[in-house]
């Protein structure tokens, strides 16, 4: 992974987000939570991919470009460093 | 044995602590929009392409006669004159037309177009400050009522009179403090300096024209009732003292256009819907005043409308698509749209209502849209809280009706169809979407331009 999460944020299974070193708290959609425990999970951002096409119906072009952008998130917020 | 796949949706992650609610924020206003009118949007866009405007027949209607309903419920005797430059397409026009508009015209070539629509001269009003000699024989001789904005044209029609066979019919502009801020006094004579007054003496003395109205157009979207009983106020008192003075009773008095329509402009917190006067609102103000301003029932004037935005702005719709999704380097999302401000001029003063088309997950990130053109200023809207769109994704855009598809540009792209749904649910173009060919048509190449080498 180009990205790692925090080791101490907290996601919940209905997509709270809650990073304790600033005290701020997300919302994150149901795929959102999925790639959050999958980037636990797993060293690749190419094996991640891999779950969400096998999981969601759609096509790999479309989950790197929304990956890509998501991670970007989770780095703008802080809430990932580069690894 | 194989597992149903999810539904797919954009991932994403939006902060809770944001701080202040958006009012605009409301789940209803993101529910997609699929059908106008009970048309298929998604049908509409493969039919005509996309971007595409779409005018409702039936809202236009609905929208008159509840306008008119005010009016007519409160004032004997109420006339709308449409104003074209807010939506001069032709079958547009015919709409109002037929519901009893006369036809408000600011230019020469509005006033052809209404010609050609078939409206009687007698029964179009030619404003604005630029009128030629042509414009102003053409006119009279068609029996309009010229409403002059000020003395050069005043003169100007002393001077063709002596021209022409046909006693001209005229009213004047006036312009007054109405307690509204911009006061739009660059148009007409003042009321309160005495410039109206020297107006009328000026052509009751002359004796070269029939005085038969007085006019005002206070300024547009109007959020306050108040102005136009003050407006209304103000042109009673003229109208009863050419009563007194000269012994004439003016036909009528033309309150102008000006009433809001269900938009919000940019900067206000509230949306147009909760703060914007209705029609029985401004009809209440306006004919509460005429009638007890001291009129009889003999010389009780005309009252004229010309409004415009409130009439049609509902009624029309841009439908778009979405090219592109971006995120800026403050981490905002933005969507590029194939529907920019080149179509769409009046995203510069609100903040149009936008709805997907498709049915979208629940959740919403706040989006820029950006419009297709290379230019900073290309933005429909800087911030609204949108489901998760992606590249070929439809939208629709609410309210257009007024003043888009005349101030429209043909720049970087071209101007697109615009179609009607009529009251049965059928689709018409009423206005094709331009071509190069139809940009070439209007050039000329000089012969010594007609050829090059290039290396
Ligand atoms: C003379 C006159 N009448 C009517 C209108 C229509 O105004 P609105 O669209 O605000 O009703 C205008 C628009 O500026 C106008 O200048």
């Amino acid at each position: 992974m180009r990205i790692k999460l925090k080791s101490n944020i907290a996601v919940s299974d209905n997509g709270f987000v809650f990073d304790p070193a600033t005290g701020d708290s997300y919302s994150v959609n149901p795929i959102g939570v999925d790639i959050i425990r999958w980037m636990k999970t797993y060293d690749t951002e190419a094996e991640v991919i891999n779950q969400i096409i096998e999981t969601y119906d759609i096509d790999s072009k479309t989950v790197e470009k929304d990956l890509y952008d998501f991670l970007n998130l989770l780095q703008n917020y802080q809430l990932a460093e580069n690894a | 044995m194989v597992m149903e796949k999810l539904r797919y949706e954009r991932p994403v992650i939006t902060t809770l602590n944001a701080g202040v609610t958006n009012k605009f924020g409301t789940k209803s206003l993101h529910a997609p929009v699929s059908t106008i009118d009970g048309v298929s949007v998604k049908e509409i866009i493969a039919k005509y392409g996309s971007p595409v405007f779409i005018i409702s027949e039936r809202k236009i209607r609905q929208t008159y006669r509840e306008a008119y309903r005010a009016f007519a419920t409160r004032y004997p005797k109420v006339q709308f004159a449409w104003s074209y430059k807010t939506n001069y397409i032709n079958a547009v026009c015919n709409v109002f037309h037929q519901e009893g508009a006369w036809a408000e015209v600011v230019s020469i070539f509005e006033y052809q177009k209404a010609l050609k629509n078939g409206v009687e001269g007698k029964n179009i009003l030619f404003n604005g400050p630029e009128k030629t000699d042509d414009d102003l024989k053409t006119a009279i001789q068609h029996g309009s009522v010229i409403h002059i904005d000020h003395l050069d044209e005043l003169y100007q029609i002393i001077e063709l009179s002596d021209t022409l066979k046909v006693r001209p019919r005229v009213a004047i502009r006036v312009n007054m403090d109405t307690g509204i801020y911009p006061m739009w006094d660059r148009f007409g004579f003042n009321y309160e300096s005495g410039q109206a007054w020297d107006a009328i003496n000026k052509i009751m003395l002359t004796d070269k024209m029939d005085l038969v109205g007085l006019h005002c157009h206070i300024g547009t979207f109007m959020l306050s009732a108040n102005a136009y009983a003050i407006a209304a106020n103000k042109l009673a008192d003229l109208a009863l003292g050419i009563i007194q003075k000269h012994k004439k009773t003016l036909e009528y008095l033309d309150l102008g256009g000006g009433f809001a329509s269900k938009n919000t402009l940019k900067g206000s917190f509230l949306p147009g819907t909760d703060v914007i006067p209705s029609f029985d609102d401004y009809a209440e103000a306006i004919c509460s005043t005429l009638l007890n301003a001291g009129f009889t029932r003999e010389n009780l004037p005309l009252l004229i409308l010309e409004t415009g935005r409130a009439l049609i702005d509902e009624a029309g719709y841009l439908a778009a698509s979405v090219i592109a999704n971006k995120r800026l380097s403050d981490g905002r999302r933005a969507i590029v749209m194939d529907a920019g401000v080149n179509i769409l001029f009046t995203s510069f003063w609100y903040d149009h209502r936008i709805s997907p088309v498709e049915q979208a997950g629940s959740q919403t990130e706040n989006t820029v849209i950006y419009g297709p053109l290379c230019m900073n200023i290309d933005i429909l809207r800087e911030s609204v809280t949108l489901p998760l769109l992606k590249k070929g994704d439809h939208v629709v855009i609410h309210t257009v009706g007024a003043y888009n598809m005349t101030q429209w540009m043909q720049f970087i792209a071209m101007r697109p169809n615009v179609i009607l749904i009529d009251e049965k649910g059928q689709t018409h173009i009423i206005r094709n979407r331009e071509t190069v060919e139809d940009l070439n048509k209007m050039e000329e190449m000089p012969e010594h331009l007609k050829s090059f080498k290039l290396s």
